[in-house]
């Protein structure tokens, strides 16, 4: 197992490394930031003199080796619009994601899960061809047209939901969280429900597949014909076996729907880290984009660590197989 | 895998016995192929919805296709538009003397025609995106499984770490790298997507080299592209055009979501993205036409695909009973 946790940890290193090369000369690749930073009218004094001040006169090594000692000592750059620190920018715009991620999570998993329990389960039925069709529909169609729905229907229309912003903030143990108010409440149920809806899909998928590969196996056969209810073989037997491949997806599902808040806070206007890199990407704020694709880049390689670890606690055959 | 599903693609209907297949050249491998061809298009008729599906799909490539010949209006030349007919509600006559079926936008453009042109950019972008991406995939997936060591090792590692990231992001970032127009979409989105390509090929190929007639034609002084394109290609095929489909719509829907967050396409060649942008503008007022429909059509695009995929997949997939 040690021996295990050691490779895995060496390669999300290696991994994290090349990313941060690669999104840095991308990012810096980009045009020239200074064309847009300063009126076209300035004269070419001005233009070196902030040439010099930013440090693109450097060769893009040098600027990389600036860009990840200061990374190292806990400073991510400027942004060149808001003029505040990077770091201070997106963590106070990531509370506001990360309560919209969780809430639609959780949607996505209190209503898929049983939904695709129910599909496998009874899959001939009509509710379980109904679930099935809904689900491809949230699979494939774009969210941002969803969540222009929902705003048309609900808070266009039936004017029962705000349609944008984020409500009613208060502090809980030192975060800010709309979770709190019952306006935040009402401002997250739209964008957090227009952001859920793939990952619904996803869940009842999943677990409709697993459900239908288990009821066929003997385990179950045998359970049934020991006499166990139907329900009890359900939940103590096939939901703990096909338990792992739905925390597996949750998991992964975690940090791809952080990047699916992009569009969702788009459409909410939603003030979360995803409206940031937008707004950054249009007006070519390089230190936010790279910060924040930087952390998106540990956050992924985090994640698919955490899961690999999970899984071989939960599977002999993987840590066995994978090295110790 | 594919093995077998060559094996039921043309045994079923009295194909000549293996054996004598090389004797007769030229005449005999056509007349399979259009068996073969008979054979899928009987089991994929089985699901009534994915026919209809198919038929949505082609009356949707017509259309935007033939938007010059179809449409009322040419949705690109600003000099037929007229500012009086903006915002006419759907349904209603404009000054061009015919109705304007789904209503006009906030510069008098027909909504039907301005939705035909923008599904034909859609369509544009998403086939091009996908055949591209299919090459570039196969291309790195088939050299990964061919030459093995350490050059599959280096190009699936790259793979599975753009498979972890979502294609969003990464096509966020290209856009943003390249700038606006209809090449830099495209080749953003082939970035994006090609890791499906690659590791689907790559997971059909390692199982087919395996098998002796990878190895006999190896043993022959054949060049290595000869067998990679002619010998192993054709049988990781099948999971691929299943890929594909689904890589489509998905392209088109990406497109989509780029172009209305403001870094795809410009207004000026509007997209089914740019259009429900720009209708997203007057969601406040109950002018809902501008963006309702542009989505509309661009949901049944997407789903028909999709569902088309999924017949496609079930016919082709070795399991399934005939």
């Amino acid at each position: 197992m040690f021996g295990y946790l050691i490779t895995r940890f060496a390669q999300a290193i290696v991994v994290v490394f090349a990313m941060s090369v690669i999104v840095f000369v991308g990012v810096y690749a980009i045009g020239n930031p200074i064309d847009v930073m300063i009126d076209p009218g300035a004269t070419q004094e001005i233009r070196e003199r902030l040439i010099i001040q930013y440090g693109f006169d450097q060769p893009l090594w040098r600027q990389y080796f600036t860009f990840v000692s200061n990374v190292a000592a806990g400073d991510l750059g400027t942004s060149m619009v808001y003029n505040i620190p990077v770091t201070n920018l997106v963590f106070s715009r990531l509370p506001a994601t990360l309560e919209l991620v969780l809430v639609s999570i959780t949607i996505a998993a209190v209503i898929g899960i049983p939904a695709g329990i129910w599909a496998g389960y009874r899959p001939d039925s009509l509710g379980a061809k109904a679930i099935m069709a809904l689900s491809v529909l949230g699979f494939s169609v774009p969210t941002f047209w969803i969540g222009m729905l929902l705003i048309m229907g609900f808070a266009v229309n039936l004017g029962w939901l705000p349609s944008g912003g984020r409500g009613q903030v208060s502090s809980f143990l030192g975060i800010n969280t709309s979770l709190a108010t019952s306006s935040g409440w009402s401002h997250i149920i739209l964008p957090a429900l227009n952001l859920s809806l793939f990952k619904m899909g996803l869940m009842i998928r999943l677990t409709r597949a697993g459900m239908v590969e288990a009821m066929q196996t003997d385990y179950v056969k045998f359970a049934r014909a020991q006499g166990l209810p139907d329900r009890q073989i359900v939940f103590s037997h096939i939901l703990r076996n096909i338990s792992i491949p739905i925390v597996t997806v949750f998991g992964l599902e975690l940090g791809s729907t952080l990047a699916f808040a992009v569009v969702t806070e788009s459409v909410f206007n939603w003030p979360g880290v995803g409206k940031l890199i937008i707004d950054s990407i249009l007006t070519l704020d390089r230190p936010v984009m790279v910060s924040y694709l930087i952390m998106v880049v540990i956050l992924f390689v985090m994640i698919n660590l955490a899961v690999d670890l999970i899984y071989a606690r939960l599977d002999p055959r993987v840590r066995l197989k994978g090295g110790a | 895998m594919s093995d077998t599903t060559n094996a039921q693609g043309t045994t079923p209907h009295s194909t000549p016995p293996q054996g004598t297949t090389p004797l007769i050249p030229a005449s005999a491998p056509v007349e399979t192929r259009m068996q073969r061809l008979g054979n899928f298009w009987a089991d994929y008729r089985r699901s009534p919805v994915a026919v209809i599906s198919l038929i949505v799909i082609l009356i949707l490539l017509f259309v935007s296709f033939g938007a010059g010949l179809v449409s009322p209006q040419n949705a690109y030349n600003m000099a037929e538009l007229d500012w009086l007919d903006a915002f006419l509600r759907p349904g209603t006559e404009g000054s061009g003397g015919y109705v304007h079926i789904l209503g006009t936008d906030n510069v008098g453009r027909d909504m039907l025609s301005a939705i035909f042109y923008g599904l034909r950019t859609s369509f544009i972008i998403g086939l091009s995106a996908g055949a591209l991406a299919l090459t570039l995939g196969i291309t790195v997936g088939l050299s990964a499984a061919y030459f093995g060591g350490r050059v599959e090792a280096l190009l699936m590692r790259i793979v599975d770490l753009q498979l972890s990231m979502p294609a969003i992001l990464l096509a966020l970032v290209l856009v943003a790298v390249l700038g606006q127009g209809v090449p830099q979409i495209i080749a953003a989105l082939v970035v994006a997507q090609y890791a499906y390509f690659a590791r689907t090929t790559h997971g059909a190929a390692t199982v087919e080299r395996g098998k002796d007639y990878i190895e006999a034609a190896r043993s022959t002084p054949l060049p290595a592209t000869r067998v990679l394109f002619r010998h192993l290609l054709p049988n990781v095929m099948p999971p691929l055009i299943v890929v594909a489909t689904v890589q489509v719509a998905s392209a088109i829907a990406l497109e989509a979501t780029l172009s209305f967050l403001g870094v795809g396409l410009p207004l000026t060649e509007p997209s089914l993205g740019s259009l429900i942008s720009n209708g997203f503008k007057y969601i406040h007022s109950d002018r809902y036409w501008l963006s309702i429909y542009p989505g509309l059509f661009l949901m049944v695009t997407v789903v028909a695909i999709n569902l088309v995929g999924d017949q496609v997949r079930t016919v082709l997939d070795p399991r399934h009973s005939r």
